[in-house]
């Protein structure tokens, strides 16, 4: 069977700080993928790999190869925004644009060059619904996305996401600024995603790793201590750091 | 104080103000005399320097807030550019007549004065520029970049269009500084008599402080009213900038709220 990523004696540092010793992974397409592990312990900084969001960090470097579809995402000749076509990203904290809910959803495909209103409304309904947030947005497309709910705007994010068509999804605590309802909301939505997407989340929530997620990567200081099914990781972990971090003996 | 001041001109100058004051020319005797040259030279002064500064200021600005490396003489450099704003306008008087009235061959001419003003009020522009567009969150620009947006396009699709009120409070309030700036403009050569309203960049021209100096220092009584009539006019001029800016600060933070 293929791999969708794999990640090969990836290390990286911000200036003297080594943040990821040594990580080396592999996952499969139509995969929920969730990393866990305490604060600090370099999970986002992996996340952020795969879609050259540290490029901007300064002091910032890397080893080791990262390849999507065996194609190795930090060569040369690649296009930073030609990869983050293929790997989306939805954040922390819910971030729409200070526009249109209509334009939020398109502004991915409007810096493409596509302008064409047919096209534009059709990916803008075809994301929402994905989203499932079509049904609650449909007559105020309009609207400002500032105006809606917290988990309404992160949905919005996840369609925003959606309608340049990745084919990974990275998630960055999607749901740590959200009430219950809107998570499980976000969770459910995660499930759908799956049979089309191979996504990888990054949570705090140990509970949420167990629900939602086919394996899981446990991280601390810097390593990638073990990564397996996540119910093997949840009920049979081989590493004793993993068995105590997820009876919440630290972190 | 200054309340008191400024009841005092307009209980002045209030009744002086007529629609030929601002129409005449200048002339010998106060009951003739006008501000029409110096309000056009004014206005051609404004234009001008809008011209000159905001393009190279809030371009400036953009280039130091996203693309400059960080290093210690970019450092340098913004520590300066803030201290710029600090330095007495007569020293950019010195440095314009130096440069562009006899280096440049520019003249006393209006370009001249322009750009003076224009070196006058940049950092200005730039250190609000550079405050505006800071002022617009992280997780926005993450958001386009992660959707693939360009580094330009991140810039001119969400930046500016955020940062958009801050940037233009910052380039009025700093255009109506420019208008009320006499001692540089003595010093590039801006006259207190002119005849006619300038037509050309290149032509001589008045603006009004430099007229108000001029009636100021006439031992003639009626003349110290002409001079606060014109004063009554370039406070109005300021007040109407400094409105829109406050205006278009407040439209903006309506339309943009995180």
């Amino acid at each position: 069977m293929n791999y969708k990523l794999t990640a090969d004696n990836v290390q990286v540092w911000y200036s003297d700080f080594h943040a990821l010793k040594n990580i080396s992974i592999r996952i499969r397409p139509n995969t929920v993928t969730a990393f866990i592990g305490p604060s600090g312990c370099g999970k986002s900084t992996f996340l952020r790999l795969i879609n050259r969001m540290n490029d901007y960090i300064d002091g910032f470097r890397m080893d080791g190869h990262i390849l999507i579809d065996e194609k190795n995402i930090y060569a040369k000749r690649v296009r930073v925004e030609e990869l983050r076509k293929e790997v989306g990203m939805v954040f922390q904290k819910p971030n729409p644009f200070p526009k249109s809910i209509f334009e939020n959803v398109v502004y991915g495909l409007r810096i493409r060059g596509v302008n064409d209103k047919h096209i534009l409304e059709e990916a803008c309904e075809n994301s929402l619904r994905q989203a499932a947030l079509w049904d609650e947005v449909k007559d105020d497309l309009k609207k400002s996305a500032l105006a809606i709910s917290g988990g309404q705007q992160q949905r919005l994010c996840i369609a925003r996401t959606l309608a340049v068509k990745p084919s990974i999804i990275l998630m960055d605590e999607p749901a740590s600024a959200l009430d219950p309802i809107s998570t499980a909301k976000i969770e459910e939505l995660i499930s759908q995603l799956k049979q089309n997407y191979t996504i990888i989340i990054v949570t705090h929530n140990m509970q949420q790793a167990a629900r939602i997620s086919d394996r899981t990567a446990f991280f601390y200081l810097g390593e990638l201590i073990e990564f397996d099914t996540t119910v093997n990781i949840f009920t049979a972990p081989k590493e004793d750091k993993t068995q105590s971090y997820i009876t919440g003996r630290f972190g | 104080m200054l309340a008191i001041f400024l009841i005092n001109i307009i209980v002045d100058g209030i009744a002086r103000i007529d629609w030929a004051f601002i129409t005449n020319l200048p002339s010998r005797k106060a009951e003739n005399a006008g501000i029409f040259t110096a309000l056009m030279g004014t206005v051609w002064i404004l234009v001008l320097t809008a011209i000159i500064a905001i393009p190279i200021g809030v371009a400036a600005g953009i280039y130091l807030e996203e693309y400059g490396k960080k290093s210690r003489l970019a450092n340098i450099l913004e520590i300066n550019i803030t201290n710029l704003a600090g330095i007495p306008s007569i020293i950019y008087g010195i440095l314009g007549l130096e440069v562009f009235v006899r280096t440049a061959g520019l003249g006393s001419s209006l370009l001249s004065g322009a750009l003076t003003l224009s070196l006058l009020i940049l950092p200005i522009i730039i250190v609000s520029t550079r405050e505006a567009i800071k002022a617009v969150p992280k997780t926005i620009k993450e958001a386009s970049f992660a959707l693939g947006a360009s580094k330009w396009q991140t810039i001119s699709r969400q930046i500016l269009p955020a940062a958009g009120g801050g940037i233009v409070t910052g380039v009025i309030l700093s255009l109506s500084r420019a208008i009320g700036e006499t001692a540089p403009l003595i010093v590039v050569g801006a006259l207190t008599y002119v005849p006619f309203a300038p037509s050309s960049p290149m032509d001589q021209y008045s603006v009004l402080p430099m007229q108000i100096f001029n009636w100021i220092s006439r031992p003639e009584p009626e003349f110290a009213t002409n001079a606060a009539a014109a004063i009554i006019i370039l406070l109005l001029i300021t007040f109407v900038m400094n409105g829109i800016a406050i205006y278009l600060r407040n439209k903006w933070q309506k339309k943009v709220k995180w």
